[in-house]
């Protein structure tokens, strides 16, 4: 397990490489001079060339991602065009707001994605499965920012109950942080629910037909062991595979639902910076997004030496 | 037990907060850096008019009034500038304000090399500080629009002491001497602001704290002001107005902004410039007169801006009314289009924005010019990469505006002036040119005005910018704020501003 372990570490570096050369490169195709915007309203010469030296702009493009790549094995990610903050600090600010945000969302994800497979599964052809099948179709075809605007007309403006929108820090305030959270972390879970509602239900599916869950009914077990002992278990490992996965489009999602609820998290922070060319923060946040894809990935295959006896064998 | 604590906690936590007043305040974007030398967005003015204090302020009316300076003289040969500022005044870190201080911070935005404030205070020469609380602004010539520049960033008195400690990074802890000192700030979250015992002008503050929310989406920044989270919400979208008027929950305010918007027209920078458009003034006055100005403001923007056909609103003194804003004529427009040879038409690329306001206006521009036989083809650009065609002379037309400047000269002299930083259509008119030097220079309003309508008479033909509107700044506010008084500078002023409950 351990060789197994460093080979896909081994792996992960060329591949975070090849990701930052492919981001930087793109970002300069990006047509527009950042400096314009950055310069103020009046675009005074002076202030340009000032600006283009100080970030280093004037060196050839090579000469820059190597610059960069020479920091960042220092630790150093660059500052901000337009906020002068080190850009690790801003992606130690954001990083635990998404976290957050993809953590709830995955919890309700997970509870309504996977039951309801289960369920629709089980009953296979039956109204339960049709009903549950219509949902997870409408959980995937309703756009993020119409549920979310939605859900703060009703939640927040007509009842009241909830904040319409924003951020607190649990450590400041836990009752209202996941107050705060709820709506977006709803809105964001609904369309993985989904997906991941489909997939086990696939799964559960292969698994229900198969010669180990007749013999299980056969030796009288209760279809309930039956059902969630033997056939969910063995569907379990393309769903950990797939929730894993997920956590990229956990990432897409959020940059999208954290724009409607206005949460300073990772998303705002990358779309910000992508219309505001601000380049290191770009960069950084894709090294960072990249990173916690692949240990997510390399988690998921830990997960199956768990969960798969066969495995841990071999 | 630990969570009764918690909850115990938690409870007087929410009761000292409904004790101190905090005010909560909805920005359309986030500000950039908070240093006054160095920030260049129209948010980061709206926080600064909390947390620093200018020289000089302006009225409703644009006329100059004291702030920190309570009294200056210009003298008659326009070279110098005598300046009486205020005593007792503190910065936030307990630094004595006084002339020395106002001379440290022009220097400042003179000299740091980051400052987006040069060419604002180019043409003073030197400070002499003449007594503690005096001093003398030596001028290199003759310039009417020194004291409106100090009415803004320009005039923003930092922290001597701050400001040499943080050199460029001032703006992470900005310390200067507002009604609300800096207390916290988390990028696109919130900037905190505390109230400032010691401030000149303490009485007339009624807010323990202000709160900034950037909040984005229109929408939400509404849904924000009706379910209670926020108390002031800053431009309001014209399209909501109807809503927010009949919702009694809060108030509207607007006032026209100084700024305006319309299509430049490259008529000179670079080859882009020999096109039709470009070399022909008759098609460009079709154009214009193919605008309906009164139509756009209705079908865009609810009638809530106001029409425009000139650097200034209507409503400016600096106005020339002897040209009045045109009712549509398409026919008209469809002769000069024969006049200048194009009897069946011709075609016209405008770049724009790529967001929905200027998308919108263009295909009611488009529809226009279209009745016109101006056959209008949009390209939307991303606004950086809109911006770097622009000022590379890689466009024919562009949809793009200005924020607008106090003083006149600031919205039409770096525009239309041979050398002007920012004549992107590349416009040259030795006698606008002498027309626009010319009003800089005069420190009598009627003589200034003069050169400005000569400028004007000249430029209604010419038309290297065809203006079409002007923005208002609608403000809704909670209803129970009280006191509040909309600027066209569109910055949110909370002296004498409270909050009953």
């Amino acid at each position: 397990m351990l060789a197994f372990f460093l080979r896909r570490v081994a792996v992960a570096i060329p591949t975070l490489l090849l990701i930052s050369v492919f981001v930087f490169a793109l970002q300069k195709l990006l047509p527009g001079d950042p400096l314009l915007v950055l310069a103020g309203e009046e675009r005074d010469p002076e202030v340009l060339e000032f600006l283009r030296e100080k970030y280093r702009l004037n060196d050839p493009i090579p000469v820059q991602y190597l610059t960069w790549v020479g920091n960042a094995l220092q630790g150093d990610l660059g500052t901000s065009f337009r906020t002068n903050q080190p850009v690790t600090e801003l992606i130690a600010q954001k990083l635990p707001v998404t976290l957050q945000l993809a953590l709830m969302s995955l919890i309700f994800a997970v509870l309504i994605g996977i039951p309801a497979g289960i369920l629709s599964a089980y009953r296979k052809g039956t109204i339960t499965d049709y009903v549950a099948n219509v949902v997870a179709l409408s959980g995937l075809s309703i756009p993020n920012f119409w549920l979310g605007i939605m859900l703060i007309l009703l939640v927040s403006v007509k009842w009241q109950l909830l904040p319409a929108s924003g951020y607190v820090p649990p450590g400041d305030d836990f009752w209202l942080s996941m107050k705060t959270m709820l709506m977006p972390a709803f809105v964001l879970g609904t369309a993985l629910a989904a997906t991941l509602m489909r997939h086990t239900r696939s799964a559960m599916l292969g698994v229900l037909t198969s010669d180990y869950v007749r013999t299980a009914r056969a030796k009288g077990l209760s279809e309930r062991k039956v059902v969630l002992k033997h056939a969910f278990r063995n569907a379990l490992t393309p769903i950990v595979t797939l929730t894993a996965l997920l956590f990229g489009e956990l990432i897409a999602g959020a940059v999208l639902t954290e724009q409607i609820f206005t949460i300073p998290g990772f998303g705002k922070l990358v779309v910000d910076a992508v219309f505001n060319r601000d380049y290191a923060v770009v960069q950084g946040i894709v090294l960072v997004t990249a990173v916690g894809f692949i240990v997510m990935n390399l988690l998921a295959d830990m997960a199956y030496f768990l969960l798969n006896p066969r495995l841990r064998a071999a | 037990m630990k969570h009764l604590t918690l909850t115990t906690a938690a409870l007087a936590l929410m009761a000292t907060g409904a004790m101190a007043q905090d005010l909560r305040i909805a920005l359309q974007s986030d500000a950039d850096i908070l240093d006054p030398d160095q920030s260049r967005t129209f948010v980061g003015r709206i926080v600064y008019a909390s947390l620093c204090d200018k020289l000089v302020d302006i009225t409703p009316d644009l006329e100059i009034i004291p702030q920190l300076a309570t009294e200056w003289t210009v003298a008659d040969d326009g070279l110098s500038i005598d300046m009486t500022v205020r005593e007792g005044v503190v910065f936030h870190d307990g630094t004595t304000f006084d002339a020395q201080a106002v001379a440290d911070n022009i220097t400042r935005s003179q000299t740091l090399e980051e400052s987006r404030r040069k060419s604002e205070l180019s043409s003073i020469e030197s400070v002499d500080v003449t007594g503690d609380y005096t001093l003398t602004l030596n001028l290199t010539g003759p310039d009417a629009t020194v004291m409106a520049q100090l009415a803004d960033r320009a005039g923003m008195m930092m922290s001597p002491t701050a400001a040499a400690e943080a050199g460029v990074d001032f703006g992470l802890n900005p310390v200067c001497s507002g009604p609300f000192s800096f207390g916290e700030r988390v990028a696109q979250d919130r900037i905190v602001l505390n109230k400032f015992d010691d401030y000149w002008n303490a009485d007339a503050i009624n807010f323990d704290t202000v709160t900034f929310l950037p909040i984005p989406d229109t929408t939400v920044r509404l849904a924000n002001l009706q379910s209670g989270d926020i108390h002031i919400l800053e431009r309001l979208a014209p399209t909501d107005l109807a809503q927010a008027e009949a919702d009694e929950g809060f108030n509207v305010v607007s006032a026209v902004s100084l700024g305006y918007q319309g299509i430049t027209f490259n008529v000179g920078n670079g080859e882009n410039g020999d096109d039709p458009f470009g070399s022909d003034p008759r098609l460009r006055q079709a154009f214009s007169y193919a605008m309906d100005r009164e139509a756009i403001n209705q079908v865009v923007f609810e009638g809530a801006y106001a029409p425009g056909n000139q650097s200034f609103p209507p409503t400016s003194p600096w106005y020339n009314a002897d040209y009045p804003i045109e009712g549509r004529d398409v026919e008209k427009a469809k002769a000069l289009l024969a006049e200048a040879g194009y009897p069946d038409g011709i075609d016209l690329v405008v770049q724009v924005p790529n967001t929905t306001i200027p998308l919108q206006l263009m295909q009611v521009v488009q529809s226009m010019a279209a009745e016109a036989g101006i056959r209008v083809e949009i390209v939307s650009k991303e606004f950086a990469t809109l911006l770097s065609d622009q000022s590379a002379g890689d466009f024919y037309a562009s949809q793009i505006g200005w924020s607008g400047r106090v003083d006149p000269d600031g919205n039409i002299h770096q525009f239309m002036t041979t050398d002007g930083g920012i004549n992107d259509s590349g416009y040259s008119n030795p006698d606008v040119d002498e027309a626009l030097n010319a009003a800089r220079s005069q420190a009598d309003m009627a003589a200034r005005k003069a050169q400005y309508d000569a400028a004007r008479a000249i430029l209604s033909t010419d038309l290297p910018i065809v203006y079409l509107y002007h923005q208002s700044w609608i403000t809704a506010l909670d209803a129970d704020i009280e006191g509040f008084t909309p600027y066209p500078d569109g910055m949110i002023r909370l002296e004498g501003v409270s909050l009953t409950e």
